[in-house]
């Protein structure tokens, strides 16, 4: 049979980085892709931190198209009816190419363009259906009636991975291990993105949301701005949503947010021109599928490489490290001539030493730290109510300040033993 | 905003057959809490009076697998659409 090097599942952002790394060393790739074009079924919050994979990447992002370099971070916690908010910007985060908003309809087309210049074969619209195999080894592809035999497989076809699943690599999917994102893009002219979040052209503001923003289950809200839209959407936890009585129904979730004082003003006038959904890993360091298998190899979000730190997901750069360093193992593999288990088992090394593995293996406790309920119904009820009361002059006398403040912290029950104890485990994360 | 004018919005090419088969006995033999109705973002699971079943509107579907997770009865048969069909996202 022959066989090319290497072949792709998924042309999102782990398939395209792990194909741009193979063809720079001159193997043979074909990366297969469901959608109409590379990105036409990607979808994300908005932001990738770039620090992480700058010594990785080379020149693979030189000239991206780069919505909005975030220079403004904020963040709230929702009460009911009131909120606070943090609003933090620094030189430093001007003057470095830190992170910026992206929009994967756009960014994975444009990075599919660059390595079809480079003579990668991209082919669109092919949905993979199945694995092939040869003497216990994986050997290639099906799609339709199309067979590709190659040494490797990479499987970069995102969070519901069908290819890892087909391998016996990823256990059954389980609703606590798993959340989904709602976004909505919505148009609005530069001028007025940039008066309303308070930033130049070209800069942009991630703004993160907590509390009644979900109804009280884990998740949060978020805002990118873009050049001319801004993403909105809403992440919520599909176990804690059934938990509900009764379940909570997703769909109106982002609608009550957008309705939301505090969020209508920022999108007055706007038209909604786009609504998404994806779900999103929350297993963390337990959640990871196995990361290889002879004759193939696990990227992405496939691979579970995903963080929900609080409400911000951090997904993208870990896609693109790996599918470097997926192919990275490739390029090993080739030379030595072995593409069993034995010689891209040493892809988990590599990930150990880098962010990637040592990012999500410190951040183990955070899914159970997350899980308590507080932080989503207890906090955002408090603080916000703490303040509204302290800033509020009625009839009568004010009364001393401080002595209210702490009256009411002490019989909010934020000081008990129990919730103490679980504030404390914030340092193992 | 109403959601059925939300899914208006995005593009989608539809394939004359469901990429979502439902295994209506599961459903109404080992399934009270019917959590399908709920989990879907864009809302396109109903319980239909008259047929007596779970009925979904796959065409609407964002392909996010929600679905497939929320039901751990296995009731849900859930593949991606063909290549080429489905939902097209044009920012992302
Ligand atoms: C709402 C939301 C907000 C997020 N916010 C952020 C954020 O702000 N910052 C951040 O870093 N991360 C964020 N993430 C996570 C981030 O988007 C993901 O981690 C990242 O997209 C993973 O990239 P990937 O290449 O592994 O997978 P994907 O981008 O999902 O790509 C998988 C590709 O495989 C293709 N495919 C799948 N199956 C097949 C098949 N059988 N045959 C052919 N092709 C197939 C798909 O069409 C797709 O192109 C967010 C995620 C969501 C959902
Ligand atoms: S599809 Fe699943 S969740 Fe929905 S009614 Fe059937 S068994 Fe229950
Ligand atoms: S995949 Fe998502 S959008 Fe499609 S039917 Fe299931 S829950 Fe609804």
């Amino acid at each position: 049979m022959d066989k090319i090097d290497v072949v792709i599942v998924g042309a999102g952002l782990a398939g395209l980085s792990c194909a741009y790394k193979l063809a720079d060393k001159g193997l043979q790739v074909i990366v297969v892709e469901r959608g109409d074009f590379p990105g036409s079924k990607n979808v994300t919050g908005g932001r990738l931190y770039l620090m992480p994979i700058k010594s990785l990447i080379g020149d693979m992002l030189d000239g991206a198209p780069f919505e909005r370099k975030v220079v403004r971070e904020q963040w709230s916690l929702f009460g009911r009816e009131n909120s606070i908010n943090v609003d933090f910007t620094a030189n430093k985060f001007r003057d470095h190419d830190h992170s910026y908003t992206i929009l994967r309809a756009r960014f994975d087309r444009w990075l599919s363009e660059r390595l079809i210049a480079k003579g990668v074969f991209v082919i669109p619209k092919y949905r993979v259906d199945d694995l092939l195999w040869e003497n216990g080894s994986v050997a290639g592809i099906k799609a339709g009636n199309e067979e590709i035999y190659a040494h490797v497989v990479v499987a970069s076809d995102g969070a519901l991975s069908f290819m890892a699943e087909k391998a016996g690599l990823r256990p059954k999917m389980m609703p606590k291990q798993y959340a989904v994102g709602m976004k909505e893009i919505i148009e609005l002219p530069e001028e007025k993105i940039n008066d309303r979040f308070n930033v130049e052209s070209d800069e942009g503001c991630a703004h993160l949301y907590l509390g009644d923003v979900t109804k009280g289950v884990f998740g949060g809200g978020f805002i990118y701005t873009n050049k001319n839209t801004v993403s909105i959407g809403i992440v919520a936890g599909i176990q804690a949503m059934m938990a509900k009585d009764p379940p909570l129904d997703a769909y109106t979730l982002l609608d009550s947010f957008k309705e939301r004082y505090e969020i209508k003003r920022l999108l007055n006038g706007g038209n909604t021109v786009e609504y998404s959904a994806h779900v999103i890993q929350e297993g963390g360091y337990n959640g990871l599928s196995k990361l290889c298998g002879d004759g193939i190899i696990v990227t992405g979000d496939a691979a579970g490489f995903a963080l929900n730190v609080g409400v911000t997901v951090r997904g993208m750069e870990f896609a693109i490290a790996s599918g470097i360093m997926a192919a990275e193992t490739i390029i090993d593999a080739k030379e030595k001539d072995d593409f069993s288990v034995r010689t891209l088992s040493s892809y988990e090394n590599r990930l150990k030493k880098s962010f990637v593995l040592q990012d999500i293996e410190s951040s183990k406790e955070m899914p159970d730290f997350l899980e308590n309920d507080d932080f989503f119904t207890f906090y955002p009820e408090r603080f916000p109510g703490f303040l509204e009361r302290a800033l509020w002059f009625g009839e009568g006398p004010k009364g001393k300040m401080g002595k209210t403040l702490w009256n009411e912290i002490k019989s909010s029950g934020m000081l008990s033993f129990k919730r103490l104890k679980a504030l404390y485990r914030i340092k193992n994360i | 905003m109403k959601i059925e004018e939300k899914l208006a919005i995005d593009a989608f090419k539809t394939d004359k057959e469901s990429h979502i088969r439902i295994n209506h006995d599961i459903c109404r033999t080992k399934c009270t809490l019917k959590y399908c109705l709920s989990v879907c973002p864009g809302h396109l699971y109903e319980y239909n009076e008259e047929m007596k079943e779970i009925t979904v509107e796959y065409a609407g579907c964002l392909e996010c697998g929600t679905c497939r997770i929320a039901c751990q009865k296995g009731a849900i048969e859930w593949v991606y659409p063909r290549g080429e069909y489905g939902v097209q996202y044009r920012y992302g």
